[in-house]
């Protein structure tokens, strides 16, 4: 054998893109994201600590529910929990091969994720029409910073959803399973933005 | 190396500071021994085993267990260290003296880029404090409607200690975070806003002379704007005689501030 | 000629310079055919050389951002020097600071905090992180791995992307109005909330830092959990790559909090909110309007939760790098290496439960501060776990003193002292007097930077063949680290002197002032300022030698008869790939792993050395090159 047939191709494949790796069983985009969402639950852990100490801290704190909109928030906590269902159903119909269900299911839960942020800024403009803003008192200090970064991470689920409901679904004609695997690393965050809120929401809403 | 050690220390005037002194010179044993042991072994080998030397490795190298005895012995010594003297000096260093030990009290306000200091006057009590009256010539915003207030003594830059009576002192700060530092005391401790943290220490020496060896301060160990690097005050300790008289002499805060 | 180095090719021996040279000549032809099919070889520039995203060209694309912010942060401390050497004295050199910033040439002392604060973010977050993790980390850890790129290869340029720009905006912070940030770099709220815009741009440019390195540390992670070659178990890593894994698990972890306490941060300021503010604050004189009901010190917990593991971030690629050194240079195995790998798990675990040991004297209680104490104590014992395996590695080898070597022989006693010296600080009762002095200064300079500097410096003079195919010139490095290292100890050993003199930190004036510090800042200032100057010029053949060869090397020279494996090694960024790797790709076919990776000198084998990935050691004892019998073997395996 010489020196020129030992030569293959010099670009390789990245592997276990798609695949799960035998001996971890998880494929890579799979294992990234769950090791993103541990860099996020210590961000939100930090701050939930944050409201912890200030909250023991402090002489007086309002109480949730006598200053934020019960009601609305529940509906909205509704909201989520059924978008985490849609998100499901969408990775669940692309496992069968059903694109365009995979799709319907993809839009309501742009919708949802929509309707839970329309519902949320007309929460903040009343709060602004009551002349609550971050800066009256700790209270609302942590309030917004808290539900104002888990928005942005709302915001940013919805990008990546619109990018895989348009430009992004081509994938699904040269790699049906990347795509869909890329649909159950997205569903992955979702779950956790929900989840985020199932915290967020008895915690300065109810208490 | 307690010898060692004090060459490059201040004075070591307050009854704990022995204390202190004595565990860091025990640590800085520690650190020579593994310092100087680890050293001559480094040595050695840089010396026996140069490629001219040995030119062919040993795969296996070392074969004795000497490391980890050697890191056991420094787990041990730490421990001793640390439960032996560290952690009781600390407890004894947050355990105020009981009223008993008739203790001399004061407040220190730490400014930007001042130290006030508040005596609370013959009556042993602090007078109220209240920010909307700070002004320049109050600024410890000292309530002189309060009985309590018009007998305190309010300082700048200046504390009087008398020599072997219990200190205790409250430290907080009006702005940012400096930290109270005495170091021929052996003392420091962060002047944090909205927190008043209590610390005691017990002088044993005087400082009467006034001269420029004898000369004690107050420093500023904790980055608080850019006058920083000057934020001191001066520090006397009293016999018990002179700091009565200096008591004495003190205007109360009724004629120091005005109405 | 001298002994002509022979290899195998397959299942014949050749000379090995005949055998590269036909190599090389095969891949060049293999790339124009390549070029011509599909165009891959052939990227527009602008994806080739800016927005890569092959790991080796980011991380020379980090490597020479974080080199250009060390030099900066060195100059910036270059100045501080200056001052504080001799205070009050004109410099012309100040006038590049600026109207502000000088008078006369003076420099002032709030821009003295500038230069302090941006000097500690630059060196720290700009400078050496990028440079270990980044650099160091992208370009190795794939081809020690046997991996063809980092598992998220776009998620990598974009790290690099969000680097730069936090940089640039740390950069910009000094046209800020009212200078840069100023309240250190460890940003203590109120000082840092009532501070003039350039705190705001810090913050900002914190968040891009911050941002950065999560995409890098999952990147890292995945990267060496999925692609890790057949038969590379973790055992069978190389200690850098433990390293570096460890590292990743810190920077994924820790950072968050940070972005947190940055967003608050940035929220006070911002919004007027008062998470870091308690009520009733008084500044010049002036009570402050905002809620209050904050306090101050939550920020200092939420800080010191990333920053101490940080610090370890600092310390462990450096000992990743000085251990891949070490065992190349004595020509045997790693001693302990399982217990060091333990070690460095153990101690990552460790640093997140250390955090207040910074905060003693906060108003600290018995109990919480026992715990912190004693958390600080067992952290030690992982420290000097590795750093006896370390030196007794030393012991029965043939230590060939090479410049590389010599930075990381340096590094073993240099962070000895910094990390002794941390021993009295990590005990709450000596900390009282020692806390924030210059005693604290020493302690982690020490371990920094002839700490973690040279062990950076030590892995560039060894991994620049590997990147460029020259060799960096031995004798100009020699001088490079005598003088390096003879000014870098007169900087920071009286610094101990002065801490436990009781001299503070961050003074304008090095402690003119104060009637303790006086004295002992007169004797020994001016001194150090003269030895950070003497270290500023042994820089210059450092620098000179790196931009010569790299510019040498970028233009094709390579070094002829360098071989692919100039110091002999037995780990696969060596021995499975030429030596610079192709331009994209890192092998022709993914290697195999068959063995530890530092089997020098094996008893019962001919050969001094058995590269990882080769199945058998080969019989005589061939010294030199060993890329072509890792294909030709690998191929022979498929
Ligand atoms: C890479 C960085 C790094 C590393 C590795 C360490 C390691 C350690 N650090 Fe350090 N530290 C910092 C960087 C680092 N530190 C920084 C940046 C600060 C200041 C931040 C600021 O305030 O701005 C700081 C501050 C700091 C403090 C706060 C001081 C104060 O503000 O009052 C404390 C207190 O506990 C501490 C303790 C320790 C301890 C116990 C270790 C241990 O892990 C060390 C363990 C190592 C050993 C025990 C050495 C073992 C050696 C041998 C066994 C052999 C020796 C022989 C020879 C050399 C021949 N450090
Ligand atoms: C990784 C961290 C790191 C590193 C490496 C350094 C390196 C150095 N530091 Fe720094 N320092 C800090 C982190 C660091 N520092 C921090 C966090 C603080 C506290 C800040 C605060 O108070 O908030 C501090 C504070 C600090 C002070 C105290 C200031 C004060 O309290 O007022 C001093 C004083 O002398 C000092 C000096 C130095 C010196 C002389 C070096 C030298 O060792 C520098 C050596 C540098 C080099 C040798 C450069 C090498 C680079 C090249 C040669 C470039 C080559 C380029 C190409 C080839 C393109 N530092
Ligand atoms: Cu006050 Cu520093
Ligand atoms: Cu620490």
């Amino acid at each position: 054998m010489d020196a020129h047939a030992s030569v293959g191709h010099a670009e390789l494949e990245i592997p276990y893109n798609v695949h799960p790796r035998p001996d971890t069983g998880v494929y890579n985009a799979k294992l990234g994201i769950w090791l993103f969402l541990a860099s996020e639950v210590m961000l939100f852990g930090a701050l939930f600590s944050s409201l912890i100490l200030l909250r023991t801290g402090a002489e007086t704190w309002p109480r949730g529910y006598e200053m934020l909109n019960v009601p609305l928030a529940t509906f909205n906590t509704f909201i989520l929990i059924v978008s985490s269902v849609t998100v499901v159903m969408a990775w669940s119909q692309l496992r069968l091969g059903n694109l365009k269900k995979g799709r319907i299911y993809i839009s309501a839960t742009i919708l949802c994720a929509l309707i839970f942020l329309v519902n949320k800024a007309f929460e903040y403009g009343h709060e602004f029409r009551e002349h609550n803003f971050p800066k009256t008192n700790n209270f609302f200090a942590i309030y917004f910073t808290l539900t104002g970064l888990h928005g942005l991470h709302i915001i940013g689920g919805v990008i990546v959803f619109l990018y895989f409901l348009g430009p992004g679904a081509k994938m699904w004609a040269r790699d049906p399973e990347r795509y869909t695997n890329r649909i159950e690393v997205v569903g992955l965050y979702w779950h956790f933005v929900d989840l985020v809120w199932i915290f967020l929401f008895p915690v300065l809403y109810l208490m | 190396m307690e010898k060692f050690l004090a060459q490059f220390m201040p004075v070591d005037a307050s009854e704990h500071g022995p204390y202190l002194d004595r565990l860091s010179a025990n640590v800085h044993w520690l650190m020579l021994v593994l310092f100087v042991g680890w050293g001559l072994f480094f040595v050695y080998t840089l010396w026996r085993y140069n490629a001219k030397r040995n030119p062919k490795a040993s795969y296996h190298g070392v074969r004795s267990h000497f490391s980890t005895y050697s890191e056991a012995g420094v787990a041990v010594v730490e421990v001793i260290l640390l439960v032996g003297f560290s952690i009781p000096m600390w407890s004894k260093w947050t355990h105020v003296p009981p009223a008993s030990s008739n203790p001399l009290e004061m407040r220190v306000v730490a400014e930007q880029f001042a130290w006030n200091v508040q005596y609370p006057g013959p009556d042993g009590i602090f007078g109220r404090r209240d920010i909307k009256l700070v002004t320049s010539s109050n600024p410890l915003g000292l309530d002189l409607t309060d009985p309590h207030a018009k007998d305190d003594i309010v300082t700048l830059n200046d504390l009087h200690l008398e020599v072997n009576r219990p200190v205790i002192i409250h430290v907080t700060s009006k702005d940012v975070i400096h930290s109270f530092k005495l170091p021929v005391m052996r003392v420091e401790q962060d002047a944090i806003p909205g927190m008043e943290i209590t610390i005691h220490f017990t002088p044993v020496l005087t400082n009467e002379t006034n001269a420029e060896s004898d000369k004690w301060e107050i420093a500023c160990a904790q980055l608080c704007g850019l006058g920083h690097y000057r934020m001191r005050g001066q520090m006397f300790v009293h016999s018990k005689d002179s700091f009565k008289k200096w008591l004495a002499a003190a205007p109360p805060a009724q004629t120091s501030i005005g109405s | 000629m001298a002994l002509r180095r022979q290899i195998r090719v397959g299942s014949q021996w050749m000379y090995a310079d005949e055998a590269h040279k036909a190599l090389r000549e095969a891949l060049r032809v293999m790339e124009d055919e390549k070029g011509g099919e599909h165009g891959g070889h052939h990227l527009p520039w602008i994806r080739r050389y800016v927005f890569s995203t092959d790991h080796k060209w980011i991380g020379i694309q980090y490597g020479f951002t974080a080199l250009l912010f060390l030099l900066l942060g060195f100059c910036l401390m270059i100045l501080m020097r200056l001052q504080l050497g001799w205070p009050g004295t004109a410099f012309s050199v100040m006038k590049v600071l600026g109207e502000t910033r000088q008078s006369g040439g003076v420099l002032l002392p709030e821009a003295y905090n500038q230069l302090g604060a941006m000097h500690g973010t630059i060196m720290i977050f700009l400078g050496i992180v990028p440079l270990a993790v980044g650099a160091f980390g992208n370009y190795l850890v794939p081809l020690q791995i046997g991996a063809p790129d980092m598992a998220f290869p776009k998620l990598n340029m974009i790290s690099y992307w969000c680097y730069a720009p936090g940089g640039l905006i740390m950069l910009a912070s000094f046209f800020a109005p009212g200078g840069t940030a100023q309240s250190g770099w460890t940003s203590y709220p109120p000082l840092s909330v009532i501070a003039s815009q350039g705190q705001t741009w810090w913050l900002v440019g914190m968040v891009f830092l911050i941002t950065s390195s999560l995409l890098g540390s999952v990147n890292f992670i995945v990267t060496i959990v999925q692609l890790r070659a057949k038969g590379l178990s973790y055992m069978r890593f190389p200690f850098f790559v433990h390293a570096q894994f460890v590292t990743s698990f810190l920077l994924l972890l820790a950072f968050p909090p940070l972005e947190a306490a940055a967003v608050l941060q940035l929220m006070d300021r911002v919004a007027g909110t008062s998470f870091f503010m308690p009520s009733g604050l008084v500044v010049s004189g002036q009570a402050l309007t905002n809620a209050g009901g904050g306090n101050p010190l939550l920020w200092q917990h939420l800080f010191w939760f990333l920053a101490h593991p940080e610090v370890y971030v600092l310390i462990l690629p450096a000992m990743g790098i000085v251990a891949e050194i070490i065992a190349n240079g004595t020509r045997k195995p790693l001693w302990g290496y399982k217990s060091m790998v333990f070690a460095t798990v153990f101690l990552g675990f460790m640093s997140f439960v250390v955090w207040a040991h910074h905060m003693f004297l906060t108003g600290m209680g018995t109990t919480i501060s026992a715990f912190f104490q004693t958390t600080t104590m067992i952290i030690s014992i992982p420290s000097v776990i590795i750093l006896s395996s370390l030196f007794l590695s030393l012991w029965g080898g043939s230590i060939r003193f090479t410049t590389p070597m010599l930075f990381a022989l340096a590094f073993l006693p240099m962070f000895g002292i910094g990390g002794l010296t941390g021993l009295p600080l990590g005990l709450a009762a000596t900390d009282i007097h020692l806390h924030d002095t210059y005693y604290v200064i020493g302690h982690f300079h020490y371990v920094v930077a002839p700490g973690t500097i040279f062990a950076m410096f030590g892995g560039i003079y060894y991994w620049f063949p590997k990147a460029t195919g020259r060799k960096l010139h031995e004798g100009w490095g020699r001088v490079h680290f005598w003088i390096s290292f003879v000014c870098i100890n007169g900087i920071f050993f009286p610094m101990f002197a002065q801490g436990l003199a009781g001299v503070s930190r961050r003074l304008y004036d090095g402690g003119a002032q104060y009637a303790h510090a006086k004295q002992i800042a007169a004797q020994t200032n001016p001194f150090m300022s003269v030895c950070a100057i003497g270290l500023l010029v042994a820089q210059v053949p450092f620098i000179f030698n790196f931009l010569w060869n790299a510019i040498r090397a970028a233009l094709g020279h390579r070094d002829e008869g360098l071989g692919s494996n100039p110091w002999e090694a037995t780990t696969m960024e060596w021995a499975a790939t030429t030596s610079p790797p192709l331009a994209h790709g890192n092998f022709e076919v993914l290697p195999v792993v068959y063995r530890g990776p530092y089997e020098y000198n094996v008893p019962g084998e001919a050969a001094e050395f058995i590269p990882q990935h080769m199945p058998t050691a080969p019989e005589p004892a061939p010294r030199g090159g060993s890329l072509l019998p890792s294909t030709a073997v690998a191929m022979r395996e498929n």
